[in-house]
């Protein structure tokens, strides 16, 4: 068993050690107005449903300045609801008060001095050999958090036509998926993204959850708006089923990275691989249909958990570009492989720090930020060139054959969460991506 | 869409003098000419060559932006570097699929030039060229050529060609024209999609030649108005100067709000968006570097006025409910909201004040809320100020 220490990042304001969850209320504790059957009863909160589209994906035409959907997105509801909760001081600090800058030289790695995100608390242990792990209600999740860190509901309209309702009953029985705040924002407008937040899904891919956060990316049309995902293994701090989401309006080091078109997959998909860059990765890109280069990357994503690889995810370009990141670092971290001097910085390189957003907490580590430092860092979480071939290959056979129908978890527990996550998780499944045809899969 | 249209048409007329369009036109190119200034970043000039190869009418392409020409095999990596480049401030060459009116791809040698006021050094247009491929060449490295490695060898040329009139014995004398890529053939329907390829020397000339000619005529036409304008950006004392990339990331925001700079004597106001404009019906040039304090009057508060500057000192955000007077004298209850506004430094540069006229309906469908609105305007100014200020910044 593989594990390291660190000091976990607070998401929530209602996030407690979990040293301190020991024994803790099952119940709620409530007067917290959080999402469990305590409170949730009568709860009211945005609903921004999003049209479900099955158009070109490029050709969709998202042209905000031409066509006004009732309400704009990114622009209005999630920056205005965002700095709301910025005024009523739900955030641990001001984000925009932390220095920020795109460092010199040919990739423009972006350096933030954030001293107040990270805690001076005891670290907690996590295991880091095991990327799928079974939820775990007694550790903290999003029903949790308190409503107020909720922002709006997410879903798409029963209408084909986008939707906004400003006073919209949380319906348990639906279990919708919610937007809430990151009360530690690497930027401006940090979110995250919970799907279907009641079913207390575990961290891990499926091909309807990643469907949804690629809705997102496509609603917010905004590509300087990227969503992230971290697997276990590759940084997540918290077990249940989350993606990360902010806005930054500058163009992050990995999507400027050089690629090499590798395969064409059914539906137009094209997978290339990352050239030139420390971390070596996957980007997908194209699809007739959002649904199509959706299921591509799930696909990759659900064979890397099956296979045990700790991945991160970068969804760029407003859900146009998809990096997949498979990493090691965390596994070397507890191999005792990693230098101090690395390991002094306390950078832990999850999805952002991967593309080339790296928050630093000490500022000599800051003033002394250069591309080199960087890359340096980001070289050791690249899995090696032999392993990622056997990575690749795992994965275009994965894509190929189809995928294992049944998403089976090779743990055997019995918890009751797990169990639903199961059940859940089989309602989700679809048929293979494959269109039937060996030659779908064009390798060049 | 009509005052958008007129924009337009001012983004020449303000410029250059009458007959721009007519020289232009006398050009073979395929070039466009956008304008950073409109919301929206759109096209206020296309070329008889560039309506040709792209088999669009005028009226289908002026106010329109350039992505509605990408498709599905366009490169999002291309689309992306022709963004940063626009946000840059700066000239990019680069190879790109784009797709004419009947849905066909083509390549094409992309290549763009921001121009910019000689006296202000803000950007007045970017001029982009398009040169079709012909040639089949098969590359896996990068299609990015970066124009300003070339630097010294084109901006001889360039300098060569903005000093003399428009002629053919400029484009003889610069010795780069090949006799044979000198007809545009629009029967040539060049690559296939789903190929990358590259640009030949030739072609790579054609449209350093093409700019050139291009940016002479502008230059020309510029005399005469007096607002020159010339190809590097000469930078000039101007205060509160908001570079393109803000602008454009300002440009899309909606509301009515200005942005104010509280280290200059009396604040002023270095930002008015459109709205603004609308809500007070001043013209932009009235407004930048007046106090924002100019839209009281006789019956404005004081004390609501003391708070306003209260908050600023004490660098917080505050709402006050103030009696403030449009240009035609009539008054208007004004809900404004202030807040700091940081840039990457952390400091506060400016502050951002939003306006909202009591009793005025903003009934955008369901009810999203008036201040709601006011909020996002605030979060949208911040994320755009913050981002703009972190580096990589204007033209090399």
């Amino acid at each position: 068993m593989l594990r390291i220490k660190r000091v976990p990042t607070i998401v929530s304001n209602f996030q407690k050690e979990e040293v301190d969850e020991g024994g803790a209320r099952h119940g709620g504790g409530c007067g917290r107005n959080c999402l469990n059957t305590c409170c949730i009863h009568g709860a009211k909160l945005p609903l921004y449903a999003f049209e479900k589209v099955n158009k070109l994906a490029c050709k969709k035409g998202h042209d905000h300045e031409n066509t006004d959907p009732p309400v704009p997105f990114l622009d209005s509801l999630l920056l205005g609801e965002w700095e709301d909760r910025m005024q009523r001081g739900l955030f641990r600090y001001d984000v925009t008060a932390c220095e920020t800058k795109v460092i010199p030289g040919d990739y423009g790695f972006i350096a933030q001095l954030n001293e107040g995100r990270h805690l001076k608390k005891r670290p907690t242990e996590f295991r880091v050999d095991k990327v799928l792990q079974p939820f775990d209600t007694a550790k903290f999740n999003f029903t949790k958090v308190g409503q107020e860190e909720l922002l709006f509901q997410f879903e798409a309209s029963e209408d084909n036509e986008v939707q906004f309702f400003p006073d919209a009953p949380i319906d348990v029985e639906n279990s919708p998926s919610v937007v809430a705040i990151n009360v530690s924002p690497i930027e401006y407008g940090h979110v995250l993204l919970i799907p279907w937040v009641l079913d207390c899904l575990p961290q891990r891919i499926d091909s309807e959850s990643f469907l949804l956060a690629l809705h997102m990316a496509a609603e917010a049309g905004n590509p300087y708006f990227r969503l992230g995902y971290n697997s276990l293994g590759a940084f997540a701090t918290i077990n249940h089923l989350h993606f990360q989401a902010y806005y930054l309006a500058v163009p992050f080091p990995i999507e400027k990275a050089d690629t090499k078109k590798i395969a064409k997959l059914c539906g137009e998909v094209t997978v290339s691989e990352l050239l030139n860059y420390p971390v070596r990765g996957l980007v997908f890109e194209g699809g007739n249909t959002v649904r199509e280069l959706s299921n591509a990357v799930s696909d990759a994503c659900i064979c890397l958990q099956e296979n045990n690889i700790p991945y991160n995810v970068l969804i760029a370009d407003s859900g146009k570009r998809i990096f997949l990141l498979p990493q090691c670092y965390a596994e070397k971290q507890a191999l005792g492989e990693v230098s101090s001097e690395l390991l002094d910085t306390q950078v832990n390189p999850a999805v952002w720090e991967i593309s080339g957003h790296m928050v630093l907490k000490r500022k000599k580590d800051y003033e002394e930020a250069s591309e080199e430092n960087a890359w340096r860092l980001l070289a050791e979480v690249s899995l090696s060139e032999e392993r990622f071939e056997e990575v690749k290959a795992l994965i275009f056979e994965a894509l190929e054959n189809g995928l294992i129908a049944q998403n089976s978890i090779k743990e055997s527990s019995s918890s009751q969460s797990l169990e639903k996550a199961t059940d859940s998780t089989k309602k989700r499944t679809r048929p293979s991506l494959m269109c039937g045809k060996q030659e779908c899969l064009v390798l060049q | 869409m009509d005052s958008k249209r007129s924009l337009i048409e001012q983004s020449f007329n303000v410029q250059y003098s009458n007959w721009v369009r007519e020289a232009l036109d006398e050009l073979p190119d395929s070039f466009t000419i956008t304008d950073p200034s409109i919301h929206g970043h759109p096209i206020v000039f296309a070329s008889r060559g560039f309506l040709k190869m792209s088999g669009y009418s005028k009226d289908e392409v002026i106010g329109k932006n350039g992505r509605v020409f990408q498709g599905p095999a366009t490169n999002r990596r291309s689309v992306m570097e022709i963004r940063e480049a626009i946000r840059e401030e700066r000239t990019i060459e680069i190879n790109l699929l784009n797709y004419r009116k009947d849905g066909t791809p083509f390549w094409m040698l992309f290549h763009m030039s921001p121009i910019f006021s000689k006296e202000s050094g803000k950007v007045i247009h970017f001029v982009a060229v398009q040169v079709p491929i012909r040639q089949k060449v098969r590359r896996f490295k990068s299609n990015v050529v970066d124009l300003c490695e070339d630097g010294p060898r084109l901006r001889e040329i360039v300098f060569g060609s903005c000093r003399r009139e428009f002629c053919s014995d400029s484009v003889r004398e610069l010795g780069c024209v090949s006799a044979l890529d000198s007809v545009l053939d629009p029967d040539d329907r060049g690559l296939e999609a789903g190929e990358s390829c590259e640009a030949s020397d030739a072609e790579r000339r054609k449209a350093a030649t093409a700019i050139a000619n291009i940016l002479s005529v502008l230059t020309h036409h510029s005399e005469l108005t007096g607002n020159l304008v010339c190809r590097k950006r000469c930078y000039s004392s101007e205060m509160g100067l908001l570079g393109s990339s803000l602008m454009i990331s300002l440009g899309r925001i909606k509301q009515s709000f200005v942005l104010i700079d509280p280290h200059l004597p009396d604040i002023p106001i270095v930002y008015a968006s459109d709205a603004f404009l609308k809500l007070t019906g001043y013209a932009r040039h009235e407004v930048l570097g007046q106090s924002s304090r100019f839209l009281s009057g006789l019956d404005t508060d004081s004390s609501t006025l003391f708070t306003v500057t209260e908050s600023i000192r004490t660098e917080k955000a505050c709402t006050v409910r103030i009696l403030n007077y449009r240009k035609d004298k009539t008054s208007f209850w004004n809900f404004l909201y202030i807040s700091p506004v940081r840039n990457a430094s952390g400091k506060i540069a400016y502050y951002v004040e939003v306006q909202m006229e009591e009793g005025c309906e903003y009934q955008d469908a369901q009810g999203f809320s008036p201040e709601m609105r006011q909020l996002s305007t605030v979060g949208a100014v911040k994320v755009a100020v913050r981002s703009s200020s972190m580096g990589g910044g204007p033209s090399r």
